[in-house]
């Protein structure tokens, strides 16, 4: 799921400086699960910034609405007619959702509530970490189901590098080696032979460098 | 055991502290209270096993909500004490209510009446 995190109240208020009504959008998909983008928190957002704005005299006046989901354009109809009678819509979906609701509502400006931080799993309760770039070009059948481009700081699709010791990775003590644990997987499903495997200078114009990406599906369109 | 506590504290009883939910803590001080504690039992002795250890990471999350709009942490306290331990509450709620007097009154409420809108939305918004 996309993983985010909640922004600096102070950065929040700084966003919405000037307006009396507002209406903070919660999202009910990835954002919910990671504890930063769902009903509860566009409840506790909109209640530490109408305590904020009333002590500074600046009273506001908060809807909070929170959708299925905000990237996909039947959830967004939901708001219609709601959006207008506000001066400032505050999204606290991901980056996606974000740009969806300016992209539809373009009379309203509309400011993001939380940061985006990557495509992840839950470790465990209150814990994220990160597993996919979105790079495009899946290589996880030749590297025992660990991704090398976001698990290897470096992104090395034939490592380890020399900064490998002990498990962890020169970057941060903290960060295990991306190479070291395909090496170790591998090893577990004996096919060590795999990193013999020299894999090819990657083309990169499926993720980012290729600019932004699109898919269309021919007989999924209506 | 006939003891008596500041008449400032209003009780609020939930099944275990594991109920207090952030938002809950928020909401009364957006409501206009004070200060609050949270009066939860004895570490390792939750009913429910985890549920005081659970509200004490709310707490202290909580805390930082209030430190980052200003009314300041220091309003919300947790404190542990066992049911039966009647002076200990006593002596909590004394506590809490000479902390908050030094305080002073909720922030929030400074301005709770002038609740009017100067300018329309619209004309200020970028």
């Amino acid at each position: 799921m996309i993983i985010g995190s909640g922004k600096p109240i102070k950065d929040i208020l700084a966003m919405i400086e000037g307006c009396t009504k507002i209406l903070i959008i919660g999202c009910r998909g990835c954002v919910t699960v990671c504890s930063a983008g769902g009903e509860k928190e566009v409840g506790i957002l909109a209640s530490a910034l109408t305590m904020a704005r009333q002590q500074e005299g600046k009273p506001i006046e908060i809807k909070e609405m929170t959708l299925e989901r905000q990237c996909d354009p039947e959830y967004l109809e939901q708001i219609r007619g709601v959006v207008d009678e506000y001066g400032a819509v505050v999204s606290i979906a991901c980056g996606a959702g974000v740009q969806f609701v300016a992209e539809k509502y373009r009379k309203i400006p509309v400011f993001p509530g939380i940061n985006t931080n990557f495509i992840g799993v839950t470790e465990e309760q209150g814990v994220w970490t990160e597993r996919c770039q979105a790079c495009g070009d899946c290589k996880l059948h030749l590297t025992g189901g660990i991704c090398p481009i976001a698990r290897c700081s470096k992104s090395l699709l034939n490592g380890p590098c020399g900064g490998s010791a002990n498990g962890k990775c020169e970057v941060n003590p903290e960060v295990l080696c991306g190479w070291q644990l395909i090496y170790d997987r591998l090893k577990e499903l004996g096919r060590l032979d795999l990193l013999e495997v020299i894999i090819p200078i990657n083309d990169w114009s499926t993720s980012r460098d290729g600019g932004p990406r699109k898919i269309v599906r021919e007989d999924l369109k209506l | 055991m006939r003891l008596s506590y500041p008449t400032n504290v209003k009780i609020i009883r939930v099944p275990c502290t594991g109920k207090v939910d952030v938002l809950y803590l928020l909401k009364t001080f957006q409501s206009g209270a004070d200060g609050v504690f949270v009066a939860a039992c004895m570490e390792g002795d939750c009913h429910y096993l985890t549920g005081n250890l659970r509200a004490r990471k709310r707490v202290e999350y909580a805390k930082k909500i209030l430190d980052a709009v200003g009314i300041g942490g220091e309003r919300l306290e947790m404190y542990n004490m066992s049911a039966a331990d009647g002076p200990r509450f006593v002596k909590v709620a004394n506590e809490m209510t000479e902390r908050i007097k030094t305080l002073g009154p909720n922030p929030v409420k400074r301005f709770r009446v002038t609740n009017v809108q100067e300018k329309p939305c619209e004309e200020m918004c970028p």
